[in-house]
This record gives structure tokens, sequence and C-alpha cells, in this order.
């Protein structure tokens, strides 16, 4: 019943979402500022940039993509897109050359999950900024 | 870069108000729910901070 009355959404046409997207990528909340939702974008871009530079602070290091067995190509792959996703963030921080190699200690490793999961949380703000752009969501 | 050095708790602490505050806005479809999604997230963070730990202190013995 209830697949019957779901119903499938034809994707929106590129141009509709796509410069919302690449600007929630680049700065954090920017899709949203982009789509006039400047509460939510703010919100956003306070979160995430507070949670990257908390991380920084706690001189956190950031993920290099390596090969070798499943774990460590899994953990550092995903660890660098996840760092990636901070956009203009992530390309700052390595531009300017404020990463840092990785440190023993429970402050350093909290910094580390901080900057990826700054990245993962700019990720859910992209989707978003993705629904609201095609339409699907207010 | 200045430096910062925080307790688990205290960066236990931040990395759920942020994540909360995320997750309150990307999830919900309107203002009030936003809100009580945001801070029923940032409970139940807390909540599992506080029975994790206790559970790591009781179980180290």
């Amino acid at each position: 019943m209830a697949k019957e009355n779901e119903q499938k959404q034809p994707m929106a046409p590129i141009g509709a979402w796509a410069p919302a997207v690449a600007l929630g990528w680049l700065i954090p909340g920017g899709g949203h500022f982009l789509l006039k939702r400047h509460g939510r974008g703010a919100l956003l871009l306070a979160s995430v940039a507070s949670m990257f530079v908390c991380g920084l602070m706690m001189q956190g290091a950031m993920f290099q993509p390596q090969s070798g067995d499943l774990l460590t190509t899994l953990i550092n792959t995903g660890g660098f897109v996840g760092d990636l996703c901070s956009g203009l963030l992530y390309l700052l921080t390595v531009w300017f050359g404020y990463n840092v190699p990785d440190m023993p200690g429970h402050v350093h490793d909290y910094g580390t999950k901080f900057l990826v999961t700054a990245g993962l949380l700019n990720l859910l703000a992209m989707v978003d900024a993705y629904e609201i752009a095609s339409g699907r969501k207010d | 870069m200045p430096k910062m050095n925080l307790s688990h708790f205290e960066a236990a602490f931040l990395f759920a108000l942020f994540t909360s505050v995320v997750l309150g806005v990307v999830t919900k479809k309107n203002d009030r729910d936003r809100l009580h999604y945001g801070i029923y997230t940032f409970v139940c963070f807390v909540v599992a901070l506080f029975g994790i730990g206790w559970a790591m202190y009781l179980g180290h013995g």
C-alpha cells in the first residue's frame, strides 16, 4: 500500500541544483544562502566552520589516500573524502600549511575526527541544498 | 594557529552540539520539528556519552 502511494519524482535538471550544491561544497551553508534560506545557511556555516576550526586548533591530522591492506585503504581514502567535503576550509588549510602530521594523544585524535565530521556534515548540508533546489523540500 | 586542549567530556560535548545543530537543520521539514529533533539528538548524544562513560568505568573494574 505504501509502495503504491510512493510517487517516483523525475530528477530535476542539473542546472537547477548544481550551482547550489557546488556552492554548498565550497562554502558550508552556501547552497542554502543561494536558495534564500539564510537562517538555515547561517546555522550550517556556523556549525561546520566551528567544528572544522576546533579540529584544527586541536591539531587534528588530515587524511591522505593510502593503499595497502583493505582497512588502511578504507580508513585513509574515506577520511580523505570526508576532509575534502569541507570545501574551501580544507583547501585553505592545505594551501596555507596548517595541516599537521598525525600525532598520538586524545586531543589530536578528537581533532582528526572533528575535521572529518565537519566534512561529512557539510555533505549532509549539500544533500539538503539539492533537495531544496530540486523542489523536494521547502 | 592557537592550540586547544580539551578534556574528553568537553570534546564530546562540542561534537554533540555541532552535530545536533546540523542534523536538526537538514532532517526535518519545518522549524518546530527541526528544533525538537536537534534537541532530541543532542540529549541522545549526552545520554550516550554518560552511559558509555559509566559502562567503561564500571567494566574496567
